[in-house]
């Protein structure tokens, strides 16, 4: 892979964030690089999402399974 | 010395109809397989266990048994790449026919994909005016209701389950570092449901005990459902359920090819005691650490986090392989193992290529960073759904994989071939070209036989108790000899 698509990681909220939160890092430091390599893709998102993607994600339930 | 590692897995996917959020989930998806299935539909899923009338001709009912899906008229299949497709529950359910290698199992998990895809597609032709059906290969809702991936593994009765579940917990609960296929939300009782927050698995949320029984409550990291499929006196076949469904053909192939090496190790006696304290806190906990540094407490009092798990698997597993079970095949899982964890180990989101969790994660962050949207909305939500659809011309996933943006590890004309053709080293191959030679003449199939009916007065019960048997090597001639049922039954009993 080449190495100017790695991405820095960094923590979200700095040090006074929460223990439940303390994993979470964003990927978006290099916002502009990454929205760049990712744009075409980030254009067909809409186009391949159900109508209504919102209303319809909420009525995605299952039954359970196993 | 340990046993040849079988392996399949079984998948359960999430069934929805476009703009009928109260469909019948049941009947939806055994529409999906019968259409699919056609004519295939008539033999019959062979329910051995319960069915004292084994070699009786006819089905009558017997009325002590439970009432079946089947006989409610549910599709349950057998397929001529030995693969079984039926309704579990609410669920098309997929279970791959038996491989020998990781690499066999990632092709025939990825036929159970196109399989379902085309089902949509007859199911669109056949019936143009009902509404839309959509698959999605993931294990979870996001309302708190999940459905499983489980994988198999042909295991050594000799060994201890005792050993298994000390030397096998660890491992589970670290290997979701490459093989979680990523989870925006929370689903644990305990947590706020649909917190915010971004998770490396599906199902780390859905177990809450170490070792047991159940499969859809309380689920543990080690289920201990034993129905070896195959002779009881010889084999267990492991039965693990924490795992996610992957759409990342590389960590498919990790999940599969090193659990499959740490169960040799632990029948070989070969790993040091990693036990946790805790084990399900700390699978929880690594769930929710993107950044795989998370420590969590041995019995023996270290603090390892997961990768620093994983390297103790992985150093063992490199001199076992070196001193045991030399093989390409195993190079290439260790190769692989190697240098997933060293990237995990510098810097995780680097594995968009490789890994499902962070594939996804990437495309949630770059979407959430252009339209500036929070983490908790709905359309993020609806994101994660997509990536798992398994339409190659809708699902997300497979959106990166035609623009070059996730690494495959097989041939899509291999996946194609394993739509109808079994794999050729395992008993699956005797089965799946029983039922694609002689379809009319098989009443019934399971995992460990075949019936057939040659018109004669009984039919003939075929034991396939060993995975190992019924291989293109053994079979090949005995079939293409037999021109028809009666004369493979008149080869096999001479």
């Amino acid at each position: 892979m080449p190495e100017q698509e790695r991405k820095q990681v960094k923590k979200s909220g700095g040090g006074d964030e929460s223990d439940a939160d303390a994993g979470q890092v964003s990927a978006t430091s290099k916002a502009a690089e990454l929205k760049e390599e990712m744009d075409d893709i980030l254009d067909e998102i809409d186009s391949v999402l159900e109508e209504n993607a919102e209303e319809f994600v909420k009525s995605y339930v299952q039954k359970g399974g196993e | 010395m340990a046993i040849a590692k079988v392996l399949g897995t079984e998948t359960e996917y999430g069934i929805a109809a476009v703009g009928v959020p109260d469909f019948n989930p049941v009947l939806a998806s055994s529409l999906l397989i019968s259409t699919f299935a056609g004519s295939l539909r008539r033999i019959r899923w062979d329910y051995e266990q319960e069915s004292p009338l084994r070699d009786a001709r006819g089905f009558e009912p017997i009325p002590s048994r439970e009432v079946s899906d089947e006989d409610l008229g549910l599709a349950n299949v057998i397929l001529p790449n030995g693969a079984r497709y039926y309704v579990d529950h609410a669920h098309p359910e997929y279970s791959t026919p038996e491989c020998l290698t990781p690499r066999d199992l990632v092709i025939h998990d990825k036929a159970g994909e196109r399989i379902l895809e085309r089902s949509l597609g007859e199911v669109a032709t056949q019936l143009p005016d009902s509404p839309p059906l959509l698959i999605y290969k993931n294990n979870s809702d996001g309302k708190g209701n999940s459905y499983g991936t489980h994988e198999n593994y042909l295991v050594d009765r000799q060994t201890a389950f005792a050993d298994i579940v000390r030397d096998l917990t660890p491992f589970f609960v670290s290997r979701q570092v490459f093989c979680g296929a990523g989870k925006l939300g929370s689903e644990a009782p305990w947590d706020e449901r649909g917190r915010p927050i971004y998770q490396l698995t599906q199902r780390a949320d859905f177990f809450e005990t170490e070792v047991g029984l159940e499969t859809t409550l309380k689920r543990p990291i080690i289920n201990t459902r034993d129905e070896p499929h195959a002779d009881p006196e010889k084999y267990r076949r492991l039965h693990v359920i924490i795992g996610d469904a992957n759409m990342c053909e590389i960590a498919q192939f990790l999940k599969v090819g090193t659990t499959a090496i740490v169960l040799k190790m632990i029948e070989d006696r070969f790993l040091p005691d990693l036990s946790l304290e805790g084990p399900v806190r700390a699978l929880h906990e690594i769930s929710r650490d993107l950044t795989c540094t998370v420590e969590v407490p041995l019995a023996d009092g270290r603090r390892l986090n997961a990768v620093q798990l994983q390297w103790e698997y992985f150093e063992h597993a490199k001199k076992y392989v070196e001193r045991e079970d030399d093989t390409p095949d195993q190079r290439d899982v260790l190769d692989r193992w190697e240098a997933i964890l060293t990237s995990l180990e510098s810097e995780p989101l680097s594995l968009h290529r490789e890994l499902d969790w962070v594939a996804k994660f990437r495309l949630l962050e770059a979407y959430r960073e252009r339209s500036g949207l929070d983490r908790g909305d709905p359309k993020l939500h609806a994101i994660d759904l997509q990536y798992h659809d398994v339409r190659r011309e809708k699902g997300l996933y497979y959106r990166l994989e035609r623009s070059d943006k996730v690494d495959r590890l097989v041939d899509e004309a291999d996946v194609e071939r394993a739509v109808m053709e079994p794999p050729e080293d395992t008993r699956a191959y005797f089965r799946g070209r029983c039922i694609g030679k002689y379809p009319d003449a098989i009443a019934a199939a399971s995992w460990d036989s075949l019936i057939i009916d040659t018109g004669a007065e009984a039919l003939q019960r075929v034991p396939m108790r060993e995975p190992l048997r019924g291989t293109k090597a053994h079979v090949d001639a005995l079939l293409d000899a037999s021109h028809d049922a009666a004369s493979l039954v008149a080869a096999l009993q001479g």
